[in-house]
């Protein structure tokens, strides 16, 4: 790639703004304070708009194609939930205002708790949490409290099972519990055997995502559930998956304690450079005291003339604040939009297509990459990349040369009891079109291994930069643009 | 795919030469080709560490992914591989010789039983 940084396009003496003279006294600022020199860029504003505009080409994103990254629910976010988010009353409003003059603020974060209490069957949401690992952290931090208000402490054993995402051991144990893994059965299944085995005084409670990252509904998730409430242990949710679900299951009725919800995944809301994300947490009755705040509520009932007055209350027992301020309220603005848009049978309606373009891609592509769980799926699904009488490519490289093909490649080595995984998650916003087009893909590239996997193996060929060096990007971290230290 | 007929290995990929009561310990070869380019290997345990069955021994991270080293033998450790902080890469290379990991004085050596062959090893992935 031979796109320049914006240090190298620097021209001294360009200038693209010229200040106009100073209508202000000049401060005289210490000497020690001043710094003597500021390598910044110096170029024209056209210089600057080219550069940005050329680069921001080379990105790929869900309004440019297909992203079937499983576990991410990369589904479209529609245009109006930008353009409520950009209403000036919403906008323009800052935290430290009188409470009073943000009522309708306070009314959509309520609206929202609600209709997530709602739709999970939960007792009391959060919106305090910034992304699903905060949100994570807060629900074992909350296990981590109602154990020791129990007078518990030796609850200290977090069942986690080895298919789930990395983040729920990195939760765990910064909590300080000690974390056991379970294997899944030949099913797909977490093993409730090796679960009902660890159902002892030290436990302190499991964490379970369904469907989970296999894509699989867990079959046998109330008996696993119930041994562990029986031992007086706590299920946490990990909510990622819960797309496959909006108004067909609610996690709460299945008896789960806690759980985050991915505005970002599941209610449309961007992700990554578009975030920022958002990790609401719901809980069951007998932990919503626990939850972090300031939370939403009514403080003063309406009538039929006057609306409600609303407030900020931390609960009783809180774990405390996760987040300054409210939480990420442009990303409740959205999500508020779409869940106002669909309704409740739109919601149903959104899981139900997920789920149906998951398993239309699977059958399409089944004969052709071997998929170790082979049922039906729910919102994603996990094929093996390799192939024994074409054993040069592999995952990576069908992920690369998917890139070739004009598609984002899928969710790849994750999860990690598939070897060579491929984690093919579509959503419900694709159409046939652009699912057939992808399958075609998938088996144009089979074809591709077998009989020219140099195709594969040296892919990606059609991008501004080839094959990256991942080894030599883990080994040697340089952050800083080198020209920057002449 | 080389599976030494001299070691013993577990099912979560390790193995084990016994040097009379000395155990040494490292991956298998098939453990760094699901693991691809090794870029980090961190010996968690120290000399003359007291070690048990099933413990972590060190943990290692891939471009996809991070693994733990499990301990198959209980006893003490005598000698860890301080050099693979600065290769890592021979796990990839040499999985049986210069990326040995630990090796621990055995305080049960009846615990290899629960070892399989090179053979049994083999055939969990065909």
């Amino acid at each position: 790639m031979t796109e320049p940084t914006i240090f190298e396009l620097s021209s001294p003496g360009r200038q693209g703004v010229r200040f106009p003279d100073a209508k202000v006294p000049e401060y005289n600022i210490p000497a020690q304070f001043v710094r003597q020199e500021l390598p910044l860029p110096e170029m024209s504003e056209l210089d600057v708009v080219r550069h940005f505009t050329h680069i921001s080409q080379f990105n790929y994103g869900v309004d440019i194609g297909f992203y079937p990254l499983g576990s991410c629910t990369m589904k479209y976010n529609p245009k109006i939930n930008e353009a409520g988010a950009r209403l000036p009353g919403f906008a323009y409003t800052h935290p430290s205002q009188p409470i009073e003059t943000v009522q309708g603020n306070l009314a959509l974060m309520f609206g929202l708790q609600e209709w997530l209490k709602e739709i999970g069957g939960f007792s009391g949401v959060s919106m305090q949490a910034a992304a699903g690992a905060q949100g994570e952290m807060v629900g074992i931090k909350i296990i981590a409290a109602y154990h020791q208000n129990n007078g518990d402490p030796q609850r200290v054993k977090m069942l986690i099972p080895d298919s789930a995402h990395g983040t729920n051991p990195a939760s765990s144990a910064m909590s300080g519990f000690e974390i056991v893994k379970i294997p899944t059965d030949a099913d797909g299944n977490v093993d409730f055997k090796a679960v009902k085995a660890e159902t002892d005084e030290t436990l302190a409670g499991l964490m379970i995502t369904n469907p989970n990252t296999l894509g699989l509904f867990e079959q046998q998730v109330l008996d696993v559930i119930q041994v562990v409430h029986d031992a007086g242990g706590l299920v946490y949710g990990d909510g990622a998956n819960m797309n496959a679900l909006l108004g067909i299951v609610r996690p709460g009725d299945l008896g789960i304690d806690v759980m985050h919800y991915n505005l970002h995944k599941t209610f449309s809301t961007p992700h990554g450079g578009g975030g920022p994300g958002s990790g609401p947490v719901g809980v069951a009755e007998k932990l919503v005291d626990f939850l972090p705040g300031p939370i939403a509520e009514i403080i003063e009932e309406g009538t039929d003339e006057e609306a409600p007055f609303y407030g900020l209350v931390m609960p009783e027992k809180s774990i405390g604040r996760v987040k300054s301020f409210f939480g990420q309220f442009g990303i409740f603005v959205r999500a508020y939009n779409y869940i106002s848009m669909l309704g409740a049978k739109g919601l149903r309606q959104a899981a139900e297509y997920a789920v149906l373009n998951a398993n239309y891609l699977r059958v399409l592509v089944k004969n052709t990459y071997h998929i170790p769980f082979d049922r039906v799926c729910m919102h994603e699904f996990v094929a093996e990349g390799r192939w024994k009488d074409a054993s040069e490519a592999r995952a990576l490289d069908i992920a690369k040369r998917l890139i070739d093909y004009g598609f984002h490649p899928p969710t790849n080595y994750f999860p990690l009891i598939v070897h060579e995984a491929l984690m093919i998650e579509p959503t419900e916003t694709e159409s046939k079109q652009a699912l057939d087009a992808f399958a075609d893909a998938l088996l144009k590239i089979a074809e591709e291994a077998h009989s020219a996997p140099e195709l594969l193996t040296s892919a990606p060929h059609n991008t501004p930069v080839g094959r990256l060096d991942e080894v030599k990007a883990a080994k040697e971290l340089i952050l800083k643009d080198q020209s920057l230290n002449k | 795919m080389n599976f030494p007929a001299n070691l013993k290995y577990r099912t979560t990929d390790e193995w084990v030469r016994i040097e009379d009561d000395i155990a040494v310990i490292g991956i298998t070869d098939r453990a760094q080709d699901h693991l691809s380019d090794v870029v980090f290997v961190e010996i968690v345990v120290a000399v003359d560490d007291e070690v048990s069955k099933d413990d972590v021994g060190a943990t290692i991270e891939s471009v996809k992914a991070a693994a733990d080293v499990n301990i198959p033998v209980s006893g003490t450790v005598t000698e860890i591989n301080e050099g693979l902080a600065d290769t890592p890469e021979t796990v990839n290379s040499d999985p049986y010789g210069a990326a040995w990991m630990l090796k621990i004085k055995m305080s049960s050596p009846s615990e290899l039983d629960d070892l399989l062959s090179a053979d049994d090893y083999k055939a969990l992935e065909d």
